[in-house]
């Protein structure tokens, strides 16, 4: 059954009338991959899911899925199945005729046709429902047909647009174990469009941060995580504080800047000219009250809000040219000295975790 | 404390709670009222007083009540009955099938092939343009166009296409199907266009993905789906032709006959009970036949 595809993108474009929506994108994506399109929407994901499907024709470049180029075929002959946002099942068929609906086409007679759809049924395990209609169907259940439907014509590539969107917050997180799951079973190339960055991180093996129709970053889920590429993965990965400022030297291996209208901080880096714009990320669970280790690992600010959340305590700091600087701390440690909104605290990190951000070239 | 603060709250709420209640009871009543009434007086109390009459003896001058059923064997038992009703049912057959195929097309390419809404409404109500004047003067208008003398005989004519007027054009029952599909057709989009607008595109989509062709696609994904609006259309055009006299009348030059044509010359006639009764056999076959049609399709979720 697995019979993996790698999906190469190159320089792919998609431009409606006067507005590009994807931006002449290129992207690998290695055979028996998860890989996640992740971005706000408007931001290209879609229409890259749908190129790569065959639903939406290219503009320019090329798509090639395994050692064929498949940037003029019909969506069928592609080798790809599509899952699709609201699944799409037929309303007037049966599961098994739902699931039976491609060999139909294909003309493969009656009774093989109904058996192999039950038997995806059964891998579903929706056997029991095969005489029903999807209306008659939960969320949870229909995607598992969606998934048997798009499956029984053996893709190489499995394309998902937001497939766990119409679910409530409790099926998502059940579903989505599923399709790891599966996917894993049959190791075939999964491509999952979604704007939730935690579905991401858990399902994928490669998140593409998609933004105005560009891949900001491409990388394993711990790269875009711990490493973000830019100031815009960096906020919409999330649990990061971005700081802008201005270059104004080097030295050590670090990068000192002025925020603007305060501080100077510094951070791992090197080679930038002084009067550069550059965007640091340091992670929110990674900062600590106290003193800064050294000059530039810190400032000091105005505690603005105080959340408890259990195991931890959410901070917002305000320092001058600094705003809504988030830091979480343990509550035993925030317990043990704690502070109330108004008081002015330092704030530290250590230099490893001021991360240098990169900036697109536009 | 709160015992207290609620004993007077609770006094007070009883007697407007009670009053309100009685009238509560009465409110569905009177909201139905009017069209209960409407329904009762001009609808229910006809079919009534026709059923009744249908049982009546009758001679040349008057009615007299009375329990017969001469009036239904007269109609059952005469060979004319038959091939009139054999007709009218020909006639809706033919003008079904057109209207349908006419129908599904003009409905298909509103829904899909007309991109903006406001263009979609736009010739939507073009279609409905005919409907400003009357059915009698849409008909009558056909006469100069199929007349032995009319626009298109004299154009073959002129071309030298044909020797001489063809016959058949007007004053045949050519000319009443082509009428009452011309009369008719917008019943039949109106019902498909609205099932065609609420077929999920993505269905289309995952049909495409499928492999399936566009005319795999429209085979087994748009026409099972428009079944419920060709099911409400036929309903319409079915019954419009079953009750049809005037076209048939005018059409075919009093060549034709039609079940509703047969009742008014009963009823010039003064026959009213014989008319009565073949009013209820018409109205019998009819629902008959939409009951069928109810069976096949589920039209539930389009009302």
């Amino acid at each position: 059954m697995s019979k993996a595809a790698e999906i190469d993108i190159v320089s792919v474009s998609k431009v409606y009338g006067t507005t590009t929506a994807v931006e002449a994108i290129s992207l690998k994506i290695p055979a028996g991959t998860y890989c996640c399109l992740l971005g706000p929407s408007g931001c290209g994901k879609t229409s890259t899911l749908r190129m790569i499907a065959g639903h939406e024709s290219i503009s320019s470049g090329d798509v090639r899925l395994g050692n064929t180029v498949v940037t003029d075929l019909p969506p069928a002959r592609r080798g790809t199945a599509m899952m699709f946002q609201s699944y799409a099942l037929f309303p007037h068929l049966d599961l098994i005729d739902n699931v039976a609906f491609s060999l139909k086409m294909k003309g493969v007679g009656k009774d093989e046709r109904r058996a192999k759809a039950l038997d995806m049924l059964k891998l579903m395990q929706m056997e029991a429902y095969a005489p029903r209609r999807p209306a008659q169907l939960s969320g949870g259940q229909q995607q598992r047909v969606a998934l048997a439907r798009a499956l029984i014509t053996d893709p190489e590539a499995l394309l998902l647009d937001e497939p766990l969107s119409a679910l409530d917050p409790f099926l998502k997180i059940r579903m989505r174990a599923e399709l790891k799951k599966l996917q894993t079973s049959l190791g075939i190339t999964f491509v999952h469009v979604t704007h939730s960055q935690e579905e991401a991180m858990a399902l994928a093996d490669l998140i593409v941060v998609m933004n105005e129709g560009r891949i900001e970053q491409a990388a394993h889920p711990r790269t875009v995580f711990e490493r973000p590429a830019t100031a815009f993965v960096a906020r919409f990965m999330g649990d990061h504080n971005v700081v802008s400022g201005r270059v104004t030297g080097s030295h050590d291996g670090m990068v000192v800047f002025d925020v603007p209208g305060g501080a100077s901080l510094a951070a791992s880096g090197q080679g930038r000219e002084a009067g550069e714009p550059i965007d640091i990320a340091i992670r929110t669970d990674h900062v600590r009250i106290g003193e800064p280790p050294a000059k530039g690992l810190g400032f000091t600010g105005i505690v603005a809000n105080i959340e408890y959340r259990g195991s931890t305590v959410k901070l917002s700091v305000n320092g001058t040219g600094i705003e809504d600087f988030t830091v979480i701390v343990d509550d035993a440690d925030f317990f043990a000295k704690p502070v109330a909104v108004g008081d002015a605290v330092p704030i530290a990190w250590d230099a490893e975790d001021a991360i240098v951000l990169g900036r697109l070239d536009s | 404390m709160t015992v207290a603060l609620e004993r007077p709250a609770m006094a007070a709420a009883k007697p407007a709670r009670r009053r309100r209640f009685s009238l509560g009871a009465v409110a569905p009543y009177l909201q139905s009222a009017p069209l209960a009434l409407i329904l009762g007086a001009f609808l229910l109390l006809p079919i009534i007083m026709i059923v009744v009459v249908s049982f009546w003896d009758y001679d040349f001058a008057a009615m007299y009540p009375d329990f017969l059923t001469t009036n239904y064997s007269d109609v059952l038992g005469s060979w004319v009955t038959w091939k009139t009703y054999l007709n009218t049912i020909k006639f809706a057959v033919i003008v079904w099938a057109l209207t349908l195929f006419i129908g599904f097309w003009v409905a298909y390419f509103l829904a899909f092939h007309i991109r903006t809404t406001a263009m979609q409404m736009v010739l939507f109500l073009v279609c409905t343009v005919p409907f400003l004047t009357s059915n009698i003067i849409r008909m009558i208008s056909w006469i100069p166009v199929l007349g032995r003398n009319g626009l298109i005989n004299s154009t073959l004519v002129h071309m030298g296409l044909v020797p001489k007027p063809i016959e058949w054009l007007l004053y045949s029952e050519f000319a009443v199907v082509l009428a009452m599909v011309h009369l008719y057709t917008l019943f039949m989009v109106t019902p498909i266009f609205n099932t065609l607008m609420r077929i999920d595109r993505s269905l289309f989509e995952a049909a495409r993905d499928a492999g399936a062709s566009g005319w795999q696609v429209l085979w087994n994904v748009v026409i099972p789906l428009a079944k419920p609006g060709m099911a409400i259309g036929t309903i319409f055009v079915v019954t419009l032709v079953m009750a049809d006299f005037s076209t048939v009348q005018v059409m075919s030059g009093g060549q034709s006959a039609s079940v509703a044509l047969m009742m008014k010359n009963q009823m010039s006639l003064l026959q009213y009970p014989a008319a009565a009764a073949n009013a209820v056999v018409l109205l019998v076959l009819v629902l008959l036949m939409v009951a069928g049609i109810l069976r096949i399709v589920d039209i539930r979720k389009e009302l």
